[in-house]
């Protein structure tokens, strides 16, 4: 086994207690990025799906005659905004929402639900002003109640998705400290047990290069633990909330190395300012 | 080889440690530093090896000079020296053999090279049988001897030895002393600081004497004096 290899592992077996308390302080530290991550990735999936839905739908007064409808629905989808404009009877608009509640639809048994024009944009007229500007001109159509065109809830939706990253972003970079500082501690008791062996390998010539490497390969090592671990705890969350709440997409593989690098990263960091600061003063 | 040019090392809370020192030494000198304690013997050695530098003043050792010399070059420069002290600042949970090659390892030499050169050197300074012993299990002059073969593994121009022989008795003081000689005598320079006169007194080797942090005497002032003084 490489030298430097073999003084990294050193540490884990003189105090593995106090190893595994860093690794799991990474671990909670990217298992917190991790959580809100998902949560956000989660959000902005639903938003990319709802963008790609109807973005206004104008509901048409009870008892307006078919052909109306039909010549409304015609009208609209020449406007230059308007991708497509469809014609959603009753029964159509019934059998659509019995269709998305799945087990819960029993609640729509023997409900009226009203017609509505269903209309798509053209991508680049998705912004809320186009979506406004359309929505008033089919307003004017004397059988249409009433608009919706869902800007609140999309918009509340973009600030959750925000509110999540903000927090996942906040509590992360706080266990990332904690988890430096842990690391940092660990790596500084590795050094003071050995500082003997520093001390001789210095005056024999060794570099501080040389020096630090078993350090920062240890760091490194139980950095990538904790990612690893985190990767593991955030795919039992996920799990667990697909199996008892909502259907929720995971990170892609490059994302996950990302964490396990910025693991590997954190590890590195709290190693070397700790041995830095060691090197210094000796 | 080794020039000290008006060197003052001042400490902070001690003050002047060693005082406007001015001195060479040549390639394969012996030279004794010797002086009451305290007087600055340590300091001066220290600053050879760039574990100190001078406060004022500068240190010369084959080529590095103390004013510009960087971390890199400190650890290269310490490749090229030998230095023991009179603790032997061995590692306890390695054997002599171990710690012998641990200077060749920490140093970047080819692993396949090292046991051919630990075993010569442990021979040189007479422990051939005793490279699977720990420290503990060794005499006093013993360990001073593993000790001295790691400062020579790395085949030093000059071996540095602060009191080698404080902490031994009369008679491996004196087999510690012969076995500096024979280094000597192979063409490696000898800076060694030392309380026992009775050690000096009989021999012909140059001299300095310590006090205060200054040079009180050298015995090669005589006849190559000023010479040697730097400007
Ligand atoms: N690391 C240090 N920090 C502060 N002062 C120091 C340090 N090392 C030595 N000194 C001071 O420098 C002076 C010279 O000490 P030094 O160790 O060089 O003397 P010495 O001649 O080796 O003495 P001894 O014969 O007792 O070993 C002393 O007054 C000491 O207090
Ligand atoms: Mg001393």
């Amino acid at each position: 086994m490489p030298r430097t290899l073999r003084d990294a592992l050193i540490t884990f077996q003189r105090s593995p207690l106090l190893s595994a308390l860093s690794i799991v302080t990474i671990a909670f530290s990217l298992f917190a990025f991790g959580l809100f991550g998902l949560v956000a990735l989660n959000i902005r999936d639903v938003l990319n799906r709802l963008e790609e839905r109807v973005e206004i739908r104008a509901f048409v007064a009870e008892g307006t005659e078919p052909e109306a409808m039909a010549v409304a629905a015609g009208d609209v989808a020449r406007y230059p905004e308007v991708q497509r404009a469809m014609l959603v009877t009753q029964e159509q608009a019934l059998a659509r929402a019995q269709r998305e509640l799945g087990e819960f639809r029993d609640v729509f048994e023997g409900a009226t639900l009203p017609a509505s024009i269903d209309v798509q944009l053209k991508p680049g007229f998705r912004d809320p002003a186009a979506v406004r500007r359309v929505a008033a001109r089919i307003r004017a159509f004397t059988f249409i109640d009433d608009v919706r065109y869902g800007e609140d809830w999309i918009e509340k939706l973009y600030a959750l998705r925000n509110v999540a990253g903000v927090a996942g972003i906040a509590l992360g970079l706080t266990f990332a400290c904690v988890s430096m500082i842990i690391i940092g501690t660990t790596i500084r008791m590795a050094v003071l047990a050995r500082a003997r062996e520093i001390a001789i390998m210095r005056l024999v010539g060794a570099t501080d290069d040389f020096i630090r490497r078993p350090f920062l390969l240890e760091g490194i090592i139980k950095g990538v633990l904790g990612g690893l671990l985190a990767l593991l705890m955030t795919y039992v969350a996920r799990a667990l909330i697909n199996t008892y709440l909502i259907q929720t997409v995971f990170f892609d593989r490059r994302v996950a190395l990302l964490g396990l690098l910025f693991g590997a990263m954190l590890g590195f960091m709290g190693s070397a300012i700790s041995v830095g600061r060691h090197l210094r003063r000796v | 080889m080794i020039r000290f040019s008006h060197v003052t090392k001042t400490y902070p809370r001690t003050g002047t440690a060693v005082d406007d020192v001015s001195l060479h030494v040549a390639r394969g000198e012996f030279v004794f530093f010797t002086g009451p304690s305290g007087a600055g013997k340590t300091t001066l050695l220290k600053m050879v090896y760039l574990d100190e530098r001078p406060t004022t003043g500068e240190v010369r050792v084959s080529g590095t000079s103390s004013r510009i010399a960087r971390g890199r070059d400190v650890a290269t420069l310490r490749r090229k020296l030998g230095i023991v002290f009179q603790d032997f600042r061995l590692l306890e949970n390695r054997t002599a053999e171990q710690n012998v090659a641990f200077a060749l390892e920490v140093t970047g030499a080819s692993p396949s090279a090292i046991p051919s050169k630990v075993a010569r050197v442990l021979a040189e300074v007479g422990l051939a049988g005793k490279g699977t012993a720990y420290p503990p299990e060794l005499s006093g002059g013993e360990q001073q001897r593993v000790a001295i073969a790691r400062a020579l593994v790395n085949d030093p121009f000059v071996l540095i030895a602060d009191e080698p022989t404080g902490n031994l008795d009369e008679r491996a003081t004196r087999g510690i002393f012969q076995l500096l000689r024979e280094i000597n005598a192979g063409g490696t320079a000898v800076l060694m600081a030392t309380h026992n006169l009775e050690l000096i007194r009989r021999q012909e080797f140059r001299t300095v004497e310590m006090d205060r942090g200054a040079v009180v005497f050298d015995s090669a002032e005589g006849s190559n004096g000023p010479a040697a003084k730097a400007p």
